[in-house]
């Protein structure tokens, strides 16, 4: 995806599906099919009351704070399991392990292990980017060419100036790319998260609009989460394209 | 009497069981030295190359560089070195400039000095005006003269070329043997070079070094410092023989 070229495609297609919804919201119930303009005012409401903007800010940060420290964590736990062959072997078992248990059964193990919220829905968070970052950090190492790594040696670098000279710059396509999988991920878990026993947040105003059966309600809060993912994957695309810049671009 | 510069001795390498890189491999290059090693492909030259580097273990033998194990005292050998790769090996996020800098960078200079030195070596290849250049922007022998660039601006005391010169278009690479030549010469500093061309090894080298499979020397010619088109014919066919014992 360019940054500079508008996707008229892309509008295009959404435009679509918002007149389909909005015409179905003509013929159903509005209980089912709420018509565009009432989730678009709760979502007015959401952004522009004080109260309400800080469940999402909340979540939001809940979100971000969680995934930059699994990431740092993350990291450097795969690039440690990739220089040391017996760190890898005790390691990765334990992370496969972490990484088959469903998110679900985390938000219940964490709700009996945690009772503090915050602590609870960052561990949950935590526990299930964690690996990713690492399986990520590891594989990227491990690939980074033979022949530069030996180039590199003729002329004796201490550990900090290959990792900051070689290390770093061959793995860094490979941890926008565990970001962007991640970001999703971790938001999904994150609603879940807050659906117990969290009384601000997303997760709890979903569960609120739920049990007060207000649709338009619940869509509002969910695009609030599109809209901060979507955000995010623009950020982090532009971060991206300026620290590689030098990449060679295919014109077909 | 000078001193040897690099000295291998019985020195094997078995990448497995019966799979030797290079086998009883003896020789001695002295300080101030410019030598050819050519043979074959395939028959262990890069190997031996990978070793005096430090950068393989030897399965057997002893190597020494400057009286010093490579591969043990690996850390001695800052800046002792200077390796033009068979490839040209450039970090593809980094210009042509910051490319010819990374061995000053390691050695610690600040951005100002590295960056004037290396652009000197830039200029002495013709390479002014792509300094700013990142690699995938070059022709295949511009980025060989960046990486030639970047081996002789740590201004190391031992140079090792593998094939450097055979991806430059012949007038480069006529002006670069010159250089190369002279600079080894000037600072007493030894050269040892990987080449696929006899005459190119007779013309720059004081000795030949002529390989066979698996890695290890067949024939050690000393080219004379007089020499006529007579005699380069008898080298060349002597050198030839060397190769073709095989
Ligand atoms: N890391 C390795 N593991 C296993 N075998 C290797 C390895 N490196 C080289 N070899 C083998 O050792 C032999 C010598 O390889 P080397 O690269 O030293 O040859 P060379 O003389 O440099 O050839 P060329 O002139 O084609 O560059 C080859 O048979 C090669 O396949
Ligand atoms: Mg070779």
């Amino acid at each position: 995806m360019s940054i500079k070229k508008i996707n008229y495609k892309g509008i295009l297609a959404g435009l679509v599906l918002l007149a389909i919804w909005q015409g179905v919201s003509l013929v159903t119930p509005s209980y089912l099919f709420p018509p565009l303009q009432e989730i678009g005012v709760d979502l007015f409401y959401i952004i522009s009351n004080g109260e309400t903007l800080q469940h999402a800010l909340t979540t939001m940060a809940r979100i971000l704070v969680g995934l930059v420290i699994s990431f740092l964590i993350g990291t450097l736990l795969g690039l440690i399991m990739g220089m040391e062959d017996s760190i890898n072997d005790i390691v990765r078992p334990v992370l496969s392990f972490i990484q088959g248990v469903p998110a679900l059964s985390w938000v219940v193990i964490a709700v009996i292990w945690f009772q503090q919220v915050e602590l609870r829905i960052f561990f949950i968070i935590l526990i299930t980017a964690l690996p990713n970052f690492s399986f990520q950090a590891f594989d990227s190492y491990k690939a980074i060419s033979k022949d530069l790594r030996e180039m590199m040696l003729v002329f004796r670098p201490r550990s900090n100036q290959m990792f900051r000279m070689l290390i770093f710059p061959s793995i860094i396509p490979d941890l926008f790319t565990a970001w962007k999988v991640n970001l999703g991920n971790s938001t999904r878990v994150a609603i879940v998260a807050e659906l117990v026993g969290a009384t601000v947040g997303v997760g709890y105003q979903l569960s609120s609009a739920q049990s007060l059966f207000d649709l338009p309600m619940a869509l509002a809060w969910t695009l609030v989460l599109v809209i901060f993912v979507i955000v995010m994957q623009i950020v982090l695309g532009r971060f991206e394209n300026s620290l590689l810049s030098w990449r060679p671009k295919a014109e077909r | 009497m000078t001193k040897d510069a690099i000295v291998f001795k019985n020195v094997c390498k078995e990448f497995s069981p019966g799979d030797f890189g290079v086998r009883d491999l003896d020789f001695q290059i002295k300080e101030g030295e410019m030598v050819a090693i050519v043979g074959k492909t395939g028959c262990g030259k890069s190997t031996a190359f990978n070793l005096l580097l430090g950068l393989t273990k030897p399965t057997s033998g002893q190597v020494k560089v400057d009286g010093l194990d490579p591969y043990q005292s690996f850390q001695e050998f800052k800046g002792k070195l200077g390796m033009v790769f068979q490839n040209d090996r450039l970090l593809p996020w980094r210009t042509a400039l910051e490319n010819a800098a990374i061995g000053l960078e390691v050695n610690g200079l600040k951005e100002k000095e590295r960056n004037k030195i290396a652009m000197e070596w830039l200029e002495r290849l013709g390479l002014s005006g792509w300094e700013d250049k990142f690699p995938h922007e070059l022709s295949g022998g511009m980025k060989q003269r960046v990486s030639i660039a970047r081996a002789f601006s740590v201004d190391p005391k031992i140079i090792l070329c593998d094939e450097s010169f055979s991806a430059l278009d012949e007038l480069t690479a006529i002006k670069l043997r010159k250089e190369f030549v002279h600079l080894i010469r000037e600072n007493n500093k030894t050269g040892v070079f990987i080449t696929h061309s006899i005459g190119e090894a007779i013309e720059m080298a004081d000795r030949v070094l002529v390989y066979k499979k698996p890695g290890h020397v067949a024939k050690e010619i000393t080219v004379p410092s007089e020499i006529d088109v007579k005699k380069m014919e008898e080298l060349r066919k002597n050198i030839l023989n060397g190769m073709d014992i095989a």
